[in-house]
């Protein structure tokens, strides 16, 4: 009996967290409530069963997702019987830190800033992330386990070997470790990964008449009276769906019927155009974007 | 005309995804993965080749092919042609200088299979480099240019690969497109491979001409090589046997990873199966403590399993209450795995600072972390033609076979059995850096054949003659902190308490016992060990020790602390500032060694480093020696 490329890849991320769980203080989960995150969770449950996982979940918030992002992160944490913790930049918070007038600044102060608070704030010392190596070009060079100084900081020419199913996670304190379970996973493997298990993911991934406006050649979805229209824009309803799921006012959909898990599956096998590109983050600074947020601690 | 073919193929795969969503999906469910390392020198093609596959596997999009076709314009190495050799090399640093720097793995897909390939450099670094992507390869794929053909690197990329254990090789001989496509080529290049594989213990390979920049038998057998009866790179990489597959015939195997225990009704174990299969029902025993009992439940999410295999996760449970935590192995009852403490292995060296025969490393191999040292090297590999040379050390990329010796015994195979629980990676015990990686040819059989005597007079009977507790007063500091002096003094005023000591001082075991050895890193690293292990012995022999030595580094004061009992190892500051040392200059060392005449000395060109909780410091420039003395004695018979 050979073991389909998915069972593999499960074994393989399971393997990870338990290796983390046995080794580390406090792990903790980040939880961004996308499909990554809800494939990273379905696999903690598994590694852990019968006993729920043993660290909290934690969200990096900035006020700024779609709402039924955050209906279901709560029933989700539910459903797996672990904490959920929420953290807020308390300075972003009180500065009016937000996507439509601060452009890069918002995701440096919500994100970079506020996970670097969090983690410090708790403690932890191990924190997985649902990154994936096939998402983006600095990724595809990043450990499974990677290591940051005490100030949160990624040295890519200084990572460790990383050799059969050996990891190294010791640290001195106050340095801490970024985990990245589904590493080797691929888009289209969370796909059907979420398709065979029937994984629970947020409506937005599949197409619906939202009002949406279109902006800087992105379609964005109008999901709170927040969102300031410019003169001239109009919310028009339009059956949308979204392949990343991040702060409603950065995140472009994309015009689509899919409906079902395997209408979305089909269009995205057949499209023309990566993952990331309906988000803005990766464009700043050239090819170089998420390389340079990443030394900067981003995820 | 290999474009249009290739197209072609695609095309196909489009049309099942347009027509069968739920077919599509279902042969995707039941593909296989295959992990794959690309090895090659710098102009060898391998980016290109990697670029070429996913750029053939459609695994790039639109947007990327754009930015691309931009990228190519302005830094690409191929004028106005894409450069795909720009898909792959991801970092920032790297795309400035035109060189890979690290180890990057690219992902695509065909209807059978999925693919993970590991690029690695073909420069400086490619030891350290290489050898972490062949670890979790199946296959590897040799690329040599058909204009160069074999090369040193190609024979040194072939032994690496031979000696992490991969079995799957393929010879692309890329670039056929610069010698014509010419049968001759390629024949001559094959033969010159053939002669060396077979030298090296390499029993197999396939032979593939190809052009990764044009897409020669990449995808489809080109016309331009009707002499190539196949397969294409492609084809093959998507049939060959995946040896994973293999390691399901053999006796089971599972490392623990965590003891699963919610509530007191629920004990499972959790691991990754390395070996063999497992049913409910199974007689096991378990490693290193060889206490045997049986499978009564595999656990997951989805229900219990009448059956797991190697490579799958699961949570075992045990009919008997035997104990069984985090590093035991698990294995089948009439097989079990060896369990030792003296291996010999060969090292692999991946850090800049050599590696110190005789310094305690982290040995973590399968789910067990243990302490370990390292021998001198029996002999060190030359990559290049693979000749054995006479090494002291093992420096970053070089390759050895020493003997290794563990803290306690841990289960384990020889690599070439089992991957997973014969290789292991060297962590320092400073930096936690992953300093060294392993693979273990056999246990030592003096590991098997030297017992423990047991005698009947006990170390508490000899502390109790003696009416004292058993110590270790170990002073530390740089050269003329004052050690010695303040040492004489510790050990005259416990003589007169009647207390049973005696002083071990540096200067003068160097004389004697340590007499053959220098001041490099290594030597004073079996220096301390030396020391340590005298010392032990006095304290087994109820004595107060009271040494005197620089013993310039962490790792082998805490080595000797961790020989002794609890609470007997008194770890002593010495605290002198280095210009205070100097001034002082007693010896006249320190004249000697700013002048360049002595070598290795510490606090001029050889570190020290400080203890960092020490039981107690003294600063010698707020006390005198009597001071001190009356001190530590204090501090340690209160």
């Amino acid at each position: 009996m050979s073991l389909t490329h998915l069972e593999r890849l499960e074994a393989e991320s399971i393997h990870i967290m338990r290796e983390v769980v046995a080794e580390a203080e406090r792990p903790v989960m980040l939880y961004s409530v996308g499909k990554d995150s809800a494939v990273m969770l379905h696999l903690a449950r598994k590694a852990f069963f019968p006993a729920p996982p043993p660290f909290p979940l934690l969200h990096v918030d900035t006020t700024w997702k779609f709402r039924a992002m955050y209906e279901l992160r709560d029933e989700a944490a539910r459903d797996a019987g672990m904490e959920l913790l929420v953290h807020h930049n308390p300075e972003a918070q009180e500065k009016g830190i937000n996507p439509f007038d601060h452009g890069a600044l918002h995701t440096d102060m919500w994100k970079t800033e506020g996970l670097k608070q969090a983690l410090d704030k708790w403690g932890f010392d191990a924190a997985f992330g649902g990154a994936r190596r096939d998402e983006e070009k600095s990724r595809a060079k990043e450990r499974i386990f990677s290591f940051r100084s005490a100030n949160h900081r990624w040295d890519p020419k200084n990572q460790r070997p990383e050799l059969w199913h050996l990891y190294n996670a010791r640290k001195n304190k106050g340095e801490s470790m970024r985990v990245f379970p589904i590493s080797n996973w691929t888009e289209l493997d969370i796909w059907q990964y979420i398709h065979l298990e029937g994984i629970r993911i947020v409506p937005l991934y599949f197409a619906a008449p939202r009002p949406t406006v279109e902006r800087d050649g992105l379609l964005l979805m109008v999901d709170d009276d927040r969102f300031p229209l410019r003169p001239g824009e109009t919310p028009q309803m339009r059956s949308v769906r979204f392949r990343t799921l991040g702060c409603y006012p950065l995140t472009g959909a994309v015009e689509s019927t899919a409906t079902t898990l395997p209408e979305v599956i089909q269009e995205t096998l057949l499209t023309t155009t990566s993952e990331r590109q309906g988000r803005a983050i990766d464009k700043d600074a050239g090819g170089a974007g998420m390389e340079k947020k990443k030394q900067e601690g981003y995820f | 005309m290999s474009e249009a073919l290739d197209t072609e193929a695609v095309y196909r795969t489009d049309a099942l995804i347009a027509e069968d969503i739920e077919k599509y999906l279902d042969v995707h469910q039941h593909k296989t993965m295959l992990r794959f390392i690309t090895c090659g020198s710098v102009d060898d093609g391998k980016s290109t080749l990697i670029g070429r596959l996913l750029y053939d596997s459609k695994m790039i999009f639109e947007d990327q092919l754009a930015a691309l076709e931009a990228d190519s314009k302005k830094v690409g190495t191929q004028g106005q042609e894409i450069d795909f050799a720009l898909l792959v090399d991801g970092l920032a640093a790297e795309r400035e200088q035109g060189i890979t720097i690290d180890v990057a793995y690219r992902f695509f897909a065909t209807e059978k299979r999925k693919f993970i390939v590991a690029d690695t450099p073909g420069h400086e670094q490619y030891t350290r480099n290489m050898v972490t992507g062949a670890s979790t390869a199946d296959l590897a794929v040799i690329l040599v240019d058909a204009r160069k053909g074999v090369l040193t690197q190609t024979k040194r990329h072939s032994y690496l690969a031979h000696l992490i254990g991969i079995r799957n090789i393929v010879l692309a001989v890329n670039k056929m497109d610069l010698v014509g496509y010419s049968r001759e080529v390629f024949d001559k290049i094959v033969a010159d491979y053939r002669a060396f594989a077979a030298s090296i213990g390499i029993a197999d390979f396939v032979a593939l001409p190809i052009s990764g920049f044009k897409g020669d038998n990449i995808t489809s057998l080109s016309p331009n090589t009707p002499w190539h009866a196949g397969p294409t790179l492609m084809a093959h990489l998507e049939t060959v046997e995946i040896e994973a597959s293999a390691d399901a015939e053999k006796p089971f195997r599972m490392a623990v990873q965590w003891v699963n225990r919610p509530n007191l009704d629920f004990r499972g174990f959790s691991g990754l199966i390395s070996a063999g299969k497992v049913r409910p029902g199974d007689a096991i025993r378990v490693l290193p403590s060889g206490k045997t009992s049986t499978i009564s439940r595999i656990v997951t999410l989805d229900g219990d399993l009448k059956e797991a295999v190697a490579g799958q996760s699961v949570t075992l449970c045990l009919a008997d209450e035997i104990d069984c935590s985090r590093g035991d192995v698990i294995a089948a009852a009439d097989a079990p795995v060896q369990a030792a403490d003296q291996f010999e292995a060969v090292i692999v060296w991946m850090d800049e600072q050599p590696m110190l025969p005789g310094r305690p490393y982290w040995l973590k191999l399968g789910t067990q972390t243990v302490s370990a040292t390292v021998t001198e090297p029996k002999y060190q590999v030359n990559v290049n033609n693979m000749d054995h040379l006479a090494a002291k050390t093992l420096e970053l990329n070089a390759i050895g076979a020493c003997n290794i010796a563990t803290d306690r015994r841990i289960p384990f195979e020889p690599y070439a059995e089992n991957r997973d629980l014969g290789g292991f990676i060297l962590i320092d015990k400073m930096t936690n850096a992953t300093v060294g990686a392993g693979m273990i040819h056999f246990a030592l059989r003096r590991a098997d054949n030297v017992h423990w005597q047991s005698t009947d007079i006990s170390r508490e009977h000899h502390a109790a003659m003696k009416n004292q507790k058993p110590a270790v007063v170990w002073l530390t500091g740089l050269s003329g902190a004052g050690k010695s002096t303040i040492a004489n003094l510790v050990e005259k005023k416990l003589a007169r308490m009647n207390r049973h000591t005696f002083l071990l001082d540096g200067d003068n075991v160097r004389h004697g016992l340590n007499k053959d050895l220098g001041f490099t890193a290594a030597d004073r690293v079996e220096n301390i060990r030396r020391v340590g292990e005298v010392a032990k012995l006095m304290t087994d022999a109820g004595l107060i020790v009271v040494t005197a030595f620089i013993s310039p580094f962490r790792a082998e004061r805490d080595m000797v602390r961790g020989m002794m009992q609890p609470g007997e190892f008194f770890e002593v500051f010495i605290d002198t500032p280095l210009a205070e040392a100097e001034r002082r200059d007693v010896k006249g060392l320190y004249k000697k060694a700013r002048a360049g005449q002595l070598k290795n000395f510490t606090g001029i060109d050889s570190p020290y480093e400080a203890p960092v909780a020490p039981e107690m410091r003294i600063d010698t420039t707020a006390m005198t020696p009597e001071e001190a003395a009356d001190a530590i004695i204090r501090a340690l018979i209160p």
